[in-house]
């Protein structure tokens, strides 16, 4: 009864792992392991709508161009918001819709510890 | 105009707003465009219905109306809504009679309830939506202000279009935890008409008969879910003692002091028929503690004559669900000195007069003076007296307080 229309098809969706780095760093070998298991689930079940993601280094190793009092772009050490809890790792997935990525990103191990989250940010359409 | 029209209007828009708009938006796809088309079609009922007469099925009339007007949009601005985002609709499109996964108006309560909006916005855009109160009505409920409130639900409907919250009814493994965020919802909709916190009316009728409605509509779409009974008996059961809770004057009267024979007796019966049912389920659900408490009350001829020990027994329970919850610690201890005495009473207080979340309480300041008066130690009571009247806003519990204090300190001359 209604056409199709073009924005129909999946939807993309950034998901931003933000958590406390010391805490990812005091994991235990045990730990890691599980932890990198959740991940591999995460993938599995995602499959092909993992569209890209990697895991950064630590906050202390980013760089950020800013600009300064004359408008010239200064480089400075550390990221763009000096916060305990960081970015640390990206997913970029494709979903038909929010409760789709939700139940995906209920796998990933960062949302059921208490240090860290997963904020899920839709990806603007521009057709 | 007609009376009966305009009733007939009425009438039609309480029982049949949210199908009108819920089956508009899955041809829309568009809550803006389905909400405008659903109030175009009201205000046609108005101007056909004097000469036409009622229709026999209003609801049906409306939703004609409203989905003709839609398509006439949809045609028109086809190119435009390309660049749009559209509500994600599933492909299925079931009717009347399909099981209750397909029931529009469930598809639109979930859709304003999902847990990616604050509950703020969840409320608002229940109440917009769903019930149909006006932009300015749910302001007024909230005691906001129209262009904030119009803000807040502009916003919320931006964020489903953006992040694709689906027009849906989830499936079952993300069920319990939407289900769990519609019945606080519909409950918080309920408290704020029930107890009024502020303005001339101290009962709202438009959010009290919302809640209701939504609830037994919601019995009736999920008649297996444990919670949603629950609720729905725990509603009736208050909404039983609507009537009762203003006197002769139109002012509110408390509990102690209601004349029982004009609370609602069919209602009473529903709900605890509602009660009997939910109280056998496991987990038993907070919602059903709450209204069997609220049984108590509804079947006890008096105030003094109400089983104080099956009270104080079920707010021990509902303080194990609801673990560190002063406000329930504190309907315990009344329930004990109920139960007990006044010496019994002010032993359970106690320990909550260093709770930091009572601390500006008036309930806690009350409930201690009238303690203190029943044992007749009234310079402490008339302490604590001026002490709640200084924390209370509602203008007939100060009435209440002021006529207290008044007997203690006559007493004490």
């Amino acid at each position: 009864m209604i056409p199709t229309e073009g924005n129909d098809l999946m939807a993309k969706y950034m998901l931003l792992i933000y958590g406390d780095a010391a805490q990812w760093e005091a994991m235990t070998p045990d730990e890691r392991a599980a932890h990198d298991a959740r991940h591999a689930a995460f993938r599995e079940a995602a499959g092909p709508r993992v569209a890209g993601g990697e895991e950064l280094e630590f906050a202390p190793n980013a760089t950020t161009l800013r600009a300064g009092v004359t408008g010239e772009p200064i480089t400075t050490d550390g990221p763009f918001l000096e916060t305990k809890e960081a970015l640390g790792e990206y997913y970029l997935v494709e979903a038909a819709d929010l409760d789709e990525v939700l139940r995906l990103a209920a796998l990933l191990p960062e949302v059921h510890a208490s240090h860290s989250a997963v904020e899920i940010r839709p990806v603007v359409f521009h057709g | 105009m007609n009376d009966d029209v305009v009733a007939a209007v009425a009438s039609a828009h309480r029982r049949d707003w949210a199908q009108v708009l819920a089956t508009t938006v899955r041809l829309t796809r568009n809550l803006d465009l389905a909400e405008e088309c659903t109030q175009d079609a009201y205000a046609q009922a108005l101007r056909v219905w004097p000469e036409s007469g009622v229709p026999e099925r209003p609801g049906a009339w409306l939703s004609r109306v409203a989905r003709n007007r839609a398509l006439d949009v949809v045609r028109r601005e086809t190119r435009l809504r390309r660049m749009l985002p559209l509500l994600v609709v599933d492909a299925t499109t079931a009717g009347p009679g399909d099981d209750p996964g397909g029931d529009d108006r469930l598809r639109l309560i979930f859709t304003c309830c999902h847990p990616a909006l604050g509950r703020e916005a969840q409320v608002a855009l229940t109440l917009r939506l769903v019930c149909g109160l006006s932009t300015a009505e749910v302001a007024r409920a909230f005691l906001m202000r129209e262009p904030a409130m119009a803000a807040r639900i502009t916003r919320a409907k931006r964020k489903i279009a953006a992040a694709r919250i689906p027009y849906r009814v989830p499936a079952a493994d993300q069920l319990g935890e939407r289900v769990g965020a519609v019945l606080q919802v519909v409950h918080l909709i309920f408290t704020t008409g029930h107890t009024a916190p502020a303005g001339p009316a101290l009962v709202r009728r438009d959010l009290t008969d919302g809640a209701v409605d939504l609830a037994r509509l919601l019995r009736l779409l999920m008649p297996g879910d444990a919670d949603v009974g629950a609720l729905l008996a725990l509603l009736l059961l208050n909404e039983a003692r609507a009537d009762g809770r203003r006197g002769p004057d139109g002012r509110l009267l408390l509990l102690c002091d209601q004349d029982r024979s004009r609370w609602d007796a069919g209602l009473i019966a529903e709900g605890s028929a509602l009660l009997t049912q939910a109280l056998r389920r496991r987990p038993l659900s907070r919602y059903a503690v709450e209204a069997a408490i609220a049984a108590v009350h509804a079947e006890a001829p008096s105030w003094e004559r109400t089983d104080w020990t099956e009270i104080a027994g079920l707010y021990t329970v509902l303080g194990r669900m609801w673990p560190g919850s002063p406000v329930v610690a504190l309907n315990r201890a009344v329930a004990i000195g109920m139960r007990d005495g006044p010496q019994a009473g002010l032993t359970a207080l106690a320990p909550l007069l260093d709770e930091p979340a009572l601390a500006t309480y008036g309930y806690l300041s009350a409930a201690r003076a009238d303690f203190l008066r029943r044992l007749g130690r009234r310079a402490e009571a008339e302490t604590a007296y001026a002490e709640a009247l200084a924390l209370t806003g509602n203008e007939v519990e100060r009435d209440f307080l002021a006529r207290r204090l008044d007997d203690v300190r006559a007493a004490g001359r």
